[in-house]
């Protein structure tokens, strides 16, 4: 029984938080002596034998373009049934917007239990434990499942990614012949290059940047480190940034390798979505603001003043100028 | 046009997280319930514009909670909405919950269940699509912007990578998040009004549970924050460089 992978694409390339799935699935699968197998559904640009190197033996890819848009009811059933045709007993997910959609369904369809969130290998010692984020991350819970079929849904940044030797056997299979009742009339992509919940290292600001027109040093900085950006709350409810930038409590979870905070006091509902980052940097001219309590490094300094240095810094490290 | 809005009572935003009983259960002494803020901004706010440009619309509110939850029920009865339904069950198991409120959605024959994207207790992200699946009806998950010209929905969603436009023709299940409308504050007519608005109370179906909670535990608290002079901002990137290997 394989541990059996949902690979998800975007623009028809495997994305970032799908390799740690395929890591973390083949991770799991080494342990129970096991082989770990993928499934890809719609058309991709990759090329999925190259899969291998992560240790995938195998893809199930169902290359039809009416699966290019991932619409979840439809999803559910084609993977329920490479599910039942692999017989795979462990499905895994990437904890992303679309393992979001997917998941959940797939799990009343074959009736396996669900983590979603998972931020460590499953616990087999006695029975099946999975630890996993809760309270938007200020806590952890150790969650049992008890069916026989399981289903992970792996938060992104949780699993680091490594390569081997290999190539993956690629086999195509038939999708049921059910059609999508979601009918997509525009796609439109993210002005940022680096997906915020799949970056490394995330800029971030808050109301202490007075306005929008002040984003630009936010933005150079970010493309120096190739980070993604993100802000506060109240910088997205007063449109100073669009609301898919906003982290905390009530917006994006993440857990980037480095976030630089510029500008933001650090509120409990803001900590809440970006305490599981490794390396906390904080940015801010009041020395009493919460955040450096969180913080690993910090400067108490005018942001107009240390970001552009600290910028121009990173460019001279990293041989830009 | 009759409308389901899930409500999950979750502890307010700042309630202080500890665990009891040898870390196996979440400690609410002295926690403030609030209705989850996904539930309540954007599902119910928008089922509210809903029913004020169709006044034949009909929305009810379903939680699965004991009979602590109800004070949140009338508040979220403040906001607006018909009537309640409270399936009298504690669980923390997604099938479970989302079996009941199936249940209490076939039953009253919905055109549209609003889920919020997650609760910011347990973080499942799951109800919203068990519950369609449960009734085989199709799913858009993360919606921004919800717009609807008489059985069809247009729906804005946030997917990776970017936003997708969709046409979905009722009956649907959608899970709302920031966009798809703006808080608001109850007035004193509808705290008023709530008190008199019926709060159903039902009990649940059997069941099953696909998994529980087994024990809690909090993050490590941080070393301690190394400071930098401002006028340095070449040595913290050293840091970051050489010791913290951020880059
Ligand atoms: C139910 C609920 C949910 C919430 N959810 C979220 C959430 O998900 N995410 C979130 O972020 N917030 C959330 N909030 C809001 C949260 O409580 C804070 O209000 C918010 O995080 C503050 O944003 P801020 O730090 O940008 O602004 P402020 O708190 O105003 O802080 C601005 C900071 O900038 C500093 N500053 C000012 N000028 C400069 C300068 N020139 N240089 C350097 N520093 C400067 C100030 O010292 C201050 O610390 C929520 C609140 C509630 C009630």
């Amino acid at each position: 029984m394989p541990v059996l992978i949902f690979i998800d694409t975007a623009d028809g390339h495997v994305k970032k938080a799908s390799l740690e799935a395929i890591c973390y699935g083949v991770k799991i699968a080494e342990q129970t002596g096991t082989t770990a197998e993928a499934v890809v559904l719609g058309e991709v640009k990759d090329d999925l034998s190259s899969l291998g190197k992560y240790g995938l033996k195998k893809v199930h890819h169902a290359n039809n373009a009416s699966l290019n848009h991932t619409d979840a009811q439809l999803y559910t059933k084609v993977l329920a049934q490479a599910a039942k045709a692999t017989g795979a007993k462990l499905i895994i997910f990437s904890n992303n917007l679309n393992g979001k959609a997917i998941a959940p369904g797939l799990s009343v369809c074959l009736k396996a239990g669900l983590v979603s969130g998972a931020v460590s290998l499953p616990d087999t010692g006695t029975g099946f434990i999975v630890k996993k984020t809760v309270f938007s991350g200020k806590a952890s819970a150790h969650v049992s499942v008890k069916t026989e079929i399981k289903i992970i849904a792996l938060n992104p940044n949780a699993y680091k990614i490594e390569t081997k030797e290999g190539i993956a056997e690629v086999v195509s299979f038939t999708s049921p012949d059910v059609a999508s009742k979601v009918n997509v009339i525009k796609t439109t992509k993210a002005s940022g290059e680096v997906p915020l919940t799949e970056a490394d290292i995330v800029v971030s600001g808050g109301r202490g940047l007075k306005g929008p027109e002040n984003w630009g040093m936010l933005e150079d900085l970010a493309k120096t480190l190739h980070a993604a950006l993100a802000c506060s709350r109240p910088v997205a409810d007063a449109h100073w940034r669009p609301h898919s930038e906003h982290v905390g409590q009530t917006g994006v979870t993440i857990a980037p390798n480095l976030y630089i905070a510029v500008g933001i006091s650090g509120a409990i509902q803001h900590l809440a979505g970006v305490n599981h980052s490794k390396i906390i940097v904080v940015i801010n001219k009041d020395p009493e603001a919460p955040f450096f309590k969180a913080a690993d490094y910090g400067i108490v300094g005018d942001a107009f003043e240390v970001v552009p240095k600290f910028t121009d810094a990173v460019k001279k490290l990293k041989g830009v100028v | 046009m009759k409308i389901l809005v899930c409500i999950s009572k979750t502890p307010d935003t700042t309630a202080k997280i500890a665990f009891t009983d040898n870390n196996t259960k979440f400690d609410t002494g002295g926690v403030q319930w609030i209705i989850n803020p996904y539930d309540e901004w954007y599902c119910l706010v928008r089922a509210i514009e809903l029913k004020e440009a169709d006044a034949s619309t009909v929305i009810h509110l379903v939680t699965i909670a004991g009979a602590d939850a109800e004070p949140v029920i009338r508040k979220a009865l403040a906001l607006g909405g018909d009537e309640a339904i409270r399936v009298n069950a504690d669980s923390t198991d997604s099938f479970y919950i989302a079996s009941q409120i199936s249940e209490i959605a076939r039953q009253g024959g919905y055109d549209l269940v609003f889920t919020g994207k997650e609760t910011i207790d347990y973080n499942g992200s799951s109800i919203g699509g068990m519950v369609a699946e449960f009734l085989d009806l199709p799913f858009v998950s993360h919606a921004t912007k919800f717009e609807l010209t008489g059985t069809n929905a247009t729906i804005t969603r946030e997917i990776e990578g970017g936003e997708e436009v969709c046409e979905v023709t009722l009956p649907l299940v959608v899970s709302c998040q920031a966009g798809v409308a703006e808080q608001r504050i109850p007035n004193m007519r509808g705290i008023m009004a709530a008190r008199t608005k019926p709060l159903k109370v039902v009990e649940p179906v059997t069941a099953d549970s696909l998994t529980s909670y087994i024990r809690f535990e909090l993050p490590p608290a941080k070393a301690g924050v190394k400071l930098v002079p401002a006028d340095q901002p070449e040595e913290l990137v050293r840091l970051l460089h050489e010791e913290a290997k951020a880059f």
